[in-house]
């Protein structure tokens, strides 16, 4: 007996040998690297921890979205070029869903000229490297931009030249009325649209839900305008003379040629995915759905929402849930044109600044790992949420 | 003879020549103006003459909008490009975008560039200066590897070439022996070759390494490596062991969380401080194994997408046939398995291949880190558009290559179930 229960034959000491062999190997791969870090950071004379985060930056961030400046802590550098990686991020994702959907539907199209360039446009925008989309955008397209003197003009409100593209800036009084007023109209939406689709689906009443919803988000924002003393005016660029040759802009808000460039090459890259989950999404859902809609008398707008559109959202989403975290990953690549994001500040400026390679790297790679893991928790919710609607 | 009825089967006559004549005029007029700058309709207020093709093409496609006319090309044309108004507005809009990019890019591509001398002062027109590209080529293609040694890279990747041009008219017997010998023993030749140190040959330290060619090596050896390991963490991740289980979810879900970018620079600055102190591994293996493990994880994925597609009733068959877990997994499973998942796979080696230029954050340069070095080398400055235009075309063409053999071989291998 005794002999069985450690024989090969048995199942449960079968099994228990080579994950004992895995787990074995990987403490002892940890263990092994942990004492060699130890020793070289003892060399080094520095020890382990985060204290460093309070320590004076002492250097400067090109663009910053709160007020930094050198005598700043790293962890204020760490939050600024953060906010970076999240603006350009939320940049580029508008934009790729925007051009994306656009492209999409366009290789739908059964016009085939349209067809044909959505196609070549994602063929040619797919193939290209990102790294070499940014360069061509950074170093070759925006580099022939006129300088601030011969900028080209939209109408004195805005002006596009080498040192950036300089917008006009908001300037809010009470905006956090403003705010409230668009939150509420959300809300409001919300309790519309379920009010809605009770009444659709117990008494079959339609509601006008679309024009519901629109006037409500454009009225209320409107009252705090008019009766709580919102208001908002525009500060706009003008060009000012540094020097008899030098010249810039004043006032307004300074968008720079890297996060220009950035945004360009993420948004147009991630909207070829987008372009093929999309079509994907559209072509997933079947012919006899659409025909079934109509043979019930519901109009073609009403197929397209009640019928087509949920179908296809449910294979549409999880991919492109996927696409925007790639993006959000890819804008990691502003470090090879000095755009301020997290990896440049953090693993670049301040890493090399302070020697603290481990503490620095792993706080990164944590910070992108915790952006990944809850967008996929959302997702997996997503999933599931679909999934029980599926009867 | 109602002239403003729409236009059918029965006015077909009067309608069509009108029709065309519009269209092609709209045509004509923007050819005329894009390839010659003479602007024909230039009689009408500058207004109008703006705008003046896009109205006339759009009243001669409405005119010419004739369903069943019996007349085989118009139906054609009517249906693909001309089925309503928005569709021949898109249409007008798309063919004149078309025409009046083509002579700029023309221009700029051939006309105007420059494509004989030895430096920038030889480039005098006003289009793309492929002189750049001509004189830097050698070290677009081999980086900073010496001229006199350039001959072993091309030989690896002549050799290369000529074992898998003949694996493919081989018998299938030989073509096995073909394939182990490309996987087990080509890649140390190659890069004993390529390296060198013995045998007579020159050592070449990998700092010089770079251009194309350091590409193709880096893709070659990661697709190699992180095939095997992908499969052995899909595997690991559908085991029934949990810890093995486990460490493998670990492993992927790290992997794919995080960019490449911050991996590479972990390998960089980080990986040296967990090794003994003294201890040096080159810079090449540490980006390869980096980016090894990096797609191994998305390989893994992938791989997983496929074992999970199976149908139960296959594992249980081989089960009952009295197969244990590999004999199962190698020749039931996984064989069916990465059939399913060849878009993926060649998805992930895609991608594989594009992040390689990232490498130019540990400072190895491949073709788009040498483009860098070129572009910022006093005596050929503002050299940037040619340089990544180059590049990209380059890039393009191996990447777009991949996807469509990858499609060949999904083709070729499905089978009907």
């Amino acid at each position: 007996m005794i002999f069985k229960k450690f024989s090969i034959e048995n199942k449960k000491a079968r099994d228990l040998i080579p994950q004992a062999i895995t787990v074995l190997a990987l403490l002892s791969v940890i263990i092994y690297f942990a004492t060699n870090a130890q020793i070289n950071m003892g060399n080094r004379g520095i020890s382990f921890g985060f204290g460093f985060l309070n320590q004076e930056a002492s250097f400067d961030i090109t663009f910053s979205m709160i007020e930094y400046d050198g005598s700043h802590s790293y962890g204020r550098a760490f939050l600024v070029g953060l906010l970076n990686t999240i603006l350009v991020s939320a940049i580029g994702i508008f934009f790729a869903t925007i051009a994306g959907v656009i492209v999409g539907v366009s290789r739908l199209s059964d016009n085939y000229l349209i067809a044909k360039v959505a196609e070549w446009y994602v063929e040619i925008f797919r193939n290209i490297p990102l790294i070499l989309q940014i360069f061509f955008w950074y170093f070759a397209a925006l580099r022939a931009l006129p300088l601030p003197e011969n900028g080209i003009n939209f109408n004195d409100i805005s002006f596009l030249t080498i040192k950036g593209w300089y917008v006009p800036k908001f300037i809010w009084t009470n905006f956090n009325i403003f705010l409230l007023s668009v939150i509420a109209a959300f809300v409001a939406i919300y309790f519309i649209n379920s009010y809605a689709t009770k009444q659709r689906e117990q008494f079959g009443k339609q509601l006008p839900t679309a024009t519901i919803s629109l006037s409500t988000l454009i009225l209320l924002p409107l009252i705090t305008f008019l009766f709580l003393g919102v208001s908002l005016t525009f500060e706009y660029p003008v060009l000012k003379q540094l020097s008899p040759t030098v010249y810039t802009y004043e006032g307004g808000v300074s968008i720079i040629p890297e996060l220009i460039a950035l945004a360009l090459a993420l948004s147009m890259y991630t909207a070829t995915f987008i372009a093929e989950n999309v079509r994907a999404g559209i072509l997933g859902v079947s012919k006899g759905q659409k025909e079934a809609a109509a043979s019930i008398g519901l109009t073609k707008n009403q197929i397209l929402k009640l019928v087509v559109m949920p179908q296809a959202l449910r294979i549409i989403i999880p991919p492109t849930t996927n696409q925007y975290l790639n993006l959000t990953k890819n804008s990691s690549l502003a470090a090879a044109i000095a755009y301020p994001d997290i990896v440049l500040v953090f693993a670049g400026t301040a890493l090399m600044q302070t020697g603290r390679a481990i503490e620095i790297i792993s706080i990164t790679m944590l910070t992108y790992l915790t952006l990944s893991i809850s967008i996929s928790i959302f997702m997996n919710w997503y999933n599931k949420k679909m999934a029980i609607k599926e009867k | 003879m109602n002239l403003i009825s729409r236009p059918s089967k029965e006015n077909l006559k009067s309608y069509l020549p009108v029709g065309i004549t519009l269209f092609s005029l709209s045509f004509v007029d923007v050819f005329v103006n894009a390839f010659f700058n003479y602007n024909l309709l230039g009689f009408f207020p500058s207004q109008i003459s703006y705008f003046s093709p896009l109205i006339f093409g759009f009243i001669g496609l409405y005119l010419i909008r004739i369903e069943f006319s019996g007349i085989r090309f118009l139906d054609i044309l009517n249906r693909n490009i001309n089925s309503n108004n928005f569709n021949a507005l898109l249409t007008l809009l798309t063919v004149f975008i078309i025409i009046k990019s083509i002579p700029p890019l023309l221009n700029w591509f051939i006309l105007d560039a420059n494509f004989l001398g030895n430096s920038k002062d030889d480039c005098t027109g006003d289009g793309a200066c492929w002189v750049f590209i001509k004189v830097w080529f050698n070290r677009f293609m081999y980086g900073l590897y010496p001229d006199a040694e350039q001959w072993r890279i091309n030989t690896a990747f002549l050799i290369l070439f000529i074992i898998v041009g003949v694996s493919f008219f081989v018998s299938a017997k030989l073509k096995k022996y073909f394939i182990l010998f490309l996987v087990f023993v080509y890649p140390f030749l190659g890069i004993e070759l390529i390296s060198g140190g013995s045998f007579g040959l020159k050592y070449v330290e990998t700092a010089a390494w770079g251009g194309l060619s350091l590409t193709f090596i880096i893709s070659a050896f990661a697709i190699l490596f992180c095939f095997p390991i992908g499969v052995f963490l899909a595997l690991g991740r559908r085991s029934s062991l949990p810890a093995i289980r486990y460490v493998s979810i670990g492993f992927i879900e790290l992997w794919r969380g995080v960019p490449l970018i911050t991996v590479l620079f972990m390998s960089a600055v980080m990986f040296p401080m967990f090794l003994p102190d003294g201890t040096f591994i080159d810079k090449l293996i540490r980006v390869l194994i980096a980016i090894t493990l990096f797609e191994a994880a998305y390989m893994a994925e992938v791989v997983r997408g496929g074992l999970q597609a199976l149908p139960k009733g296959q594992y249980e068959a081989a089960r009952s046939l009295g197969m244990g877990y590999w004999k199962m997994n190698l020749l039931i499973i996984l064989p069916q398995a990465l059939k399913l998942v060849i878009p993926g796979i060649a998805n992930t080696l895609l991608a594989l291949v594009k992040d390689t230029p990232l490498i130019f954050v540990v400072g190895l340069m491949e073709l788009a880190g040498m483009i860098g070095l070129a572009k910022t080398n006093p005596k050929w400055l503002g050299m940037a558009m040619e340089g990544y235009v180059f590049a990209g075309l380059v890039f393009w063409i191996i990447c777009y290559a991949m996807s469509r053999y990858s499609q060949n071989l999904e083709k070729k291998l499905s089978t009907e179930r």
